[in-house]
């Protein structure tokens, strides 16, 4: 990390109509960090990256990249940041290398240099075999690859990725946390948001975990968790006698379904707790607590709409 | 650069895509243009044309001819920036694709309408060759209708845009196909003389209706006969392409920038 900021949030805010979709977020993205977006649908994620891209207008605060206003210079903003959206938009009238060859000529980028990039880029992300087919025949985990492979094609120092690895497959998914951990590696920037705790507790330096437009948490993932939730978890069948029995204890929990969830230090002694003194019959089990722990915690676990 | 219209040489990538898209397909493409004016000249000017000695002084199809590359014009433009755009825009999100690259939203549009100018000028050029076989056009003077065909698709290009920015779904498109184009191309001096009809619908095309513009003035390219009419009409072309176009960015910018 060289300190450098590469985007910076002062009391960022976007309103559509009435809605506040982002309300009054602040943060700053080093350069060579990768920084995660996390929260449950609805959050103002996309809201937040589509004005860091400069395709939508922020409401009221401050949004600088690359040390510049979003409003004033997104031309030279965009000609360095790489795009992957939600939301899939590939030319479908291109087979897959024209439409990188394509793209590329929308940031000056000559045929000559493109072709061999494209190449590269369809190597990079293992659809050499598709690049003459379109991008119909593709299948949704490929459209996600080429997309990426498409945010790549102007070298850009910043990348802006919205949901990258949404429906992929495992192997799919492990080839893209590789490319872009090489990526931030090499001194790029990266900006996700995910559903995946896992993908952010990998791939990301530090998070922020959204709800209903504001920032609840910042920090690195391993302190997120230990800050917020207690080393261990234990979880076990929920019913009246064990729950009786745990008030008894002083033991604080949480129920959800059929389960008791209680957050400790101390999982052996919890565990004995449950099994000798609550005469549990049912299935106990404690592991580490994880990010996923954390963000249920702190955006609770109604469903948003 | 960014305040007001931050346009620049960018809109021809735009356009470079689209032609690029065109030419992937472009043996449909370039039948059309060749058969229209083949059928309607059998039709109206052979046909209809048999029981009708002159018009103005010309013969039918001599009178319609200048016609048909109108509204070869017109479709042309209207066609590609409603329905084809709003496709690129609403089910391919090319747009959003677009603007997230150094291009701007007004650089987008404006490609687009270029890219429709230049279907009609595509049109109007595979249309010449027939035109001319059948003896319906005078040269040199028919050859303006090429840098003529640029402005005149613009307009029609800008206008169809208009409705593509406010329309709310694919079908609201139908609308203009219908109540607009359809009246325009029967009303705009077209198959007969407006002269006929009373004069306040003839006060009304030439307040309201491009085609009738466009018509007149393409009548005096292939007729080669020049009346200060056509002056006028130039200048109604060009004031409504600069002014629609002006809306038709406007509101795709207020459609698409949210
Ligand atoms: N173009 C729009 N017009 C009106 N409201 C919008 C628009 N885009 C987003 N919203 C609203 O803004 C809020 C935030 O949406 P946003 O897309 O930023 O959420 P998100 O965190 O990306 O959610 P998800 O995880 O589902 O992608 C939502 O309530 C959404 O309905
Ligand atoms: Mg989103």
């Amino acid at each position: 990390m060289t300190g450098n900021t590469v985007v910076e949030a002062k009391n960022l805010v976007k309103r559509f109509g009435n809605l506040q979709a982002v309300n009054g977020i602040s943060f700053q993205v080093q350069e060579g960090e990768a920084f995660g977006f996390l929260g449950p649908n609805g959050a103002g994620k996309t809201s937040t990256m589509r004005m860091i891209q400069c395709v939508s207008p922020k409401t009221s605060g401050e949004l600088r990249v690359f040390g510049m206003d979003t409003e004033e210079h997104p031309r030279e903003i965009k000609l360095r940041m790489g795009v992957v959206p939600q939301e899939s938009n590939l030319d479908p009238d291109f087979t897959v290398r024209e439409g990188l060859i394509q793209f590329a000529r929308y940031f000056d980028i000559p045929r000559h240099e493109a072709a061999p990039r494209a190449d590269e880029l369809l190597a990079f992300m293992a659809l050499e075999e598709k690049k003459n087919s379109t991008v119909e025949k593709l299948s949704g985990g490929m459209r996600r690859r080429l997309i990426l492979a498409r945010a790549l094609i102007n070298h850009p120092t910043l990348l802006i990725l919205d949901e990258p690895t949404t429906g992929l497959d495992p192997q799919a998914r492990h080839l893209i946390w590789e490319k872009m951990r090489g990526l931030v590696d090499e001194g790029n920037t990266i900006l996700l948001t995910t559903h995946y705790m896992e993908e952010a507790a990998r791939l990301c330096d530090r998070i922020v975990i959204m709800d209903t437009g504001k920032i609840l948490v910042e920090g690195r993932p391993d302190e997120l968790v230990k800050a917020h939730a207690s080393e261990y978890m234990v979880e076990a069948d929920t019913s009246p006698d064990v729950m009786q029995c745990l008030k008894r204890h002083q033991i604080a929990f949480d129920t959800y379904g059929d389960k008791v969830q209680i957050f400790t230090r101390d999982p052996k002694e919890v565990t004995r707790l449950l099994l000798d003194e609550c005469s549990m019959d049912g299935e106990v089990t404690a592991r580490p607590t994880t990010l996923e722990d954390v963000f249920l915690k702190l955006t609770g676990r109604t469903l948003r709409e | 650069m960014h305040l007001g219209f931050p346009v620049s040489y960018r809109v021809w990538k735009v356009w470079r895509r689209n032609l690029g898209s065109f030419m992937r397909t472009w043996k449909v493409n370039f039948i059309p243009p060749f058969l229209e004016p083949i059928l309607y000249l059998l039709a109206l000017g052979l046909g209809v044309g048999s029981f009708i000695t002159e018009v103005n002084g010309v013969s039918y199809s001599r009178f319609i001819a200048p016609a048909l590359v109108s509204i070869a014009v017109m479709n042309a433009a209207f066609f590609e920036c409603t329905y084809s755009s709003y496709v690129r825009m609403y089910y391919q999100k090319t747009f959003d694709a677009m603007i997230a690259t150094p291009l701007s939203i007004e650089e987008v549009i404006a490609g687009e309408l270029l890219w429709g100018a230049t279907r009609s000028v595509i049109y109007a050029v595979l249309m010449f060759p027939v035109l001319l076989v059948f003896g319906v056009i005078d040269l040199p003077s028919s050859f303006l209708i090429f840098p003529f065909a640029v402005l005149a698709g613009l307009l029609f290009a800008a206008l169809g845009m208009c409705f593509t920015a406010i329309t709310p779904s694919i079908d609201g498109l139908n609308y203009p196909s219908f109540l607009l184009i359809t009246p325009m191309f029967l009303f705009s001096g077209t198959f007969f003389p407006l002269s006929l009809l009373p004069s306040f619908i003839q006060v009304i095309a030439f307040a309201f209706l491009p085609l009738a513009h466009v018509v007149r003035v393409i009548r005096c390219f292939t007729l080669n006969s020049f009346s200060p009419d056509v002056l006028i009409s130039l200048a109604w072309v060009l004031g409504a392409t600069l002014v629609l176009s002006t809306i038709s960015i406007r509101l795709m910018k207020k459609r698409l920038i949210v």
